[in-house]
């Protein structure tokens, strides 16, 4: 990672909102980071917060009833939502691509795999047949998939195969980002840190940078370098890895490190976080997070909180009104 | 409690009604399904018109029939709507008391049409093996029969057949796509994990077909009943337009086959044929409207539910602000 990059994607104030007869859901509210190439920014939070959602409107892919209403998504400069569909249709995969949430299920049963890897390689390249097969035998070896299974079917294989294959596809135009939408959570942990440290070791050879979805903090730890944390729609804390596991500053977050056992380390009673998620077709005033917060203060009930830095670098963002009136006296 | 008592005693027993409640339910379904869906509307209306003029025939249509009531050919005035035939009958008349046989022979026709095709289908489907061997191949045969010559062979070799028969003859050769259809669907959502699931649970085999199985296949079924309507409403007025029902008996194909007969083109008398056909053409379109507007309710991956206005307007003022910017 090398901060005096221009960032390779750029958020700026999106809102995703899910259009209903009973008025709008913002999905996705005033969301704004940046990720640097070859940067792993892990975006972390309860099931319903908006990660998906903010995944999709990366690759421009919503659809009814769900639109971007506002802010600006820049990729190297370029604003991905005023593209046109051309334009986008070059964009995806080249420059970024996604691997979805149970990704395994994105195999079409009835293709064989190797008609799949070099459907997207003939799709975007000017390539013979002959040199996309080589391409594609090449890539199912990276992610460690012999080429004789290049004629098999999705359901011949084993499900980390197949999310080891759709890996080896979304890596087939050497993207400079790929976002990652829970791509592990249907797999055990044993051929999950395989495809992890596989994953990883392409990233340290292709340099790659990846947009890794999941509520799983643990994982997200070991291999973010920076972790941002979303409730309701908005992103409330951002910071290293590091940082959001050890000195978590917003409530939710701390509640969301609470609720992970350690495997090392003493044993600790897990607290989790009362109350439920945020309908987010009755939000309140002020901070969304209230309801549920222990250490709430009558500032949060008027005043929405705003993503602040919290030290100079400007690198540790919390959308807090009581962690940040601690950390900067007034 | 002092709250009920205030009400007004009607009132508060209706909704201390169960069936009150349910038909508050089923009213608020309903109203739902014509939300922001104008073929709907437009369906109901046209199809739902036609069915009431057609059973308040007797109470529409001052005139009998069958009565002689005017000189022959006769054109539409304020007395006679729609004129008279060559035999000088009322056309307005003829037209509402024909509707009542033709709709009842498409709707019979349709309902033994879908009640074959979906026992057929669904036993087909779901218990599979020999079973589904023997039915398919009955169905493949059925299939394989040109239908059209079929029922105007089988009404030729009956002779002069009176609208039961025709509906049945219809019903009994027109089964066999749904039958498929419906038999593919069946198979599709089978080995779906909610049916695995409920096998495991212990549900009876009729339970699992009508409650997980059937409720599934409604758009098909549904849809297959509104659109063999249509067909049975064409090929019944297509038989006895080719004299091959019985001319006595009055309806919107007898009708055409007596203006046909009559020569009411050559002879000018437009309205005579006119009215039996526009009386189909219409039904029939509106029959499709319904058609298309269940696929739209049933289907939601159409995208046309009453959120997607709002959605494209939103969208609209969403590029102009981006536009200004």
């Amino acid at each position: 990672m090398n901060r005096t990059d221009k960032p390779l994607l750029s958020i700026r104030n999106v809102c995703v909102d899910y259009v209903t007869e009973h008025g709008n859901a913002r999905a996705v509210n005033e969301v704004s980071f940046d990720i640097y190439p070859g940067e792993t920014v892990g975006l972390a939070g309860e099931s319903g917060c908006g990660k998906s959602t903010l995944a999709f409107a990366i690759a421009n892919l919503h659809e009814a009833p769900a639109l971007i209403s506002e802010g600006e998504i820049l990729f190297e400069g370029r604003d991905i939502l005023t593209m046109s569909s051309a334009q986008l249709r070059d964009f995806r995969w080249n420059e970024t691509s996604m691997v979805f949430q149970s990704a395994m299920n994105s195999l079409n049963p009835v293709l064989k795999i190797s008609e799949q890897i070099i459907d997207v390689i003939l799709a975007h390249k000017r390539v013979s047949k002959q040199e996309a097969w080589s391409r594609a035998e090449e890539l199912l070896a990276t992610v460690g998939i012999h080429a004789s299974r290049m004629n098999s079917y999705p359901h011949q294989l084993s499900g980390g195969m197949r999310q080891r294959v759709v890996i080896a596809i979304a890596l087939a135009l050497r993207p400079k980002l790929i976002v990652m939408d829970e791509p592990t959570t249907a797999l055990d942990v044993v051929v999950e840190r395989d495809i992890m440290d596989e994953l990883f070791e392409l990233k340290e050879k292709f340099g790659f940078a990846i947009l890794f979805i999941s509520h799983d903090l643990g994982l997200m730890g070991e291999i973010a370098d920076r972790i941002g944390i979303m409730y309701a729609g908005q992103l409330v804390e951002m910071g290293t890895a590091a940082q959001i596991l050890e000195q978590p500053k917003h409530p939710y977050t701390r509640g969301l490190v609470g609720s992970f056992p350690t495997i090392h380390g003493p044993r600790v009673r897990l607290e989790g976080i009362p109350g439920n998620p945020l309908n987010l077709l009755q939000t309140p005033a002020g901070c969304y997070f209230q309801a549920r917060c222990s250490d709430g203060i009558d500032k949060c009930l008027k005043h929405k909180p705003q993503l602040k830095p919290l030290t100079n670098s400007g690198d540790r963002l919390v959308a807090c009104h009581v962690a940040v009136d601690m950390e900067v006296p007034a | 409690m002092t709250v009920s008592a205030q009400k007004p005693p009607a009132l508060a027993a209706l909704q201390s009604n169960r069936f009150g409640q349910v038909m508050k339910k089923y009213l608020s379904v309903i109203a739902g399904f014509y939300r922001g869906n104008p073929t709907a509307l437009l369906g109901t209306f046209i199809v739902g018109g036609l069915i009431i003029m057609s059973l308040a025939a007797p109470l529409i249509a001052q005139n009998e029939p069958n009565k002689r009531v005017a000189r022959g050919h006769q054109p539409p005035s304020a007395e006679l709507f729609f004129g008279s035939t060559r035999s000088g009958k009322d056309v307005f008349s003829q037209v509402l008391h024909g509707g009542r046989i033709s709709l009842l022979v498409a709707f019979g026709a349709a309902a033994l049409t879908t009640v074959i095709a979906v026992l057929v289908g669904i036993s087909a489907g779901y218990i599979g093996g020999k079973t589904d061997e023997l039915l398919m191949s009955v169905t493949n045969i059925v299939l394989v029969f040109p239908q059209l010559p079929l029922l105007i062979i089988l009404a030729a070799f009956l002779g002069q057949v009176g609208p039961l028969i025709i509906a049945v003859i219809i019903g009994s050769t027109s089964w066999a796509w749904g039958a498929r259809i419906i038999r593919s669907q069946t198979l599709a959502i089978r080995n779906k994990e909610f049916i695995i699931s409920a096998e495991v649970m212990g549900e009876s085999k009729a339970r699992i077909v009508l409650v997980e199985i059937l409720p599934n296949l409604t758009s098909i079924v549904v849809g297959g009943f509104v659109g063999t309507s249509i067909y049975a409403l064409m090929a019944e007025a297509g038989l006895e337009f080719l004299g091959l029902g019985d001319p006595t008996v009055i309806t919107w194909g007898t009708m055409l086959y007596w203006a046909q007969s009559n020569s009411a083109f050559i002879v000018g008398a437009w309205w005579d044929m006119a009215v039996p056909g526009m009386a189909i053409a219409i039904m029939g379109g509106g029959l499709a409207l319904l058609n298309m507007s269940i696929d739209q309710i049933s289907n939601p991956k159409l995208k046309t539910g009453a959120y997607i206005k709002i959605w494209r307007k939103q969208k609209a003022q969403m590029l102009a602000r981006r536009a200004q910017s």
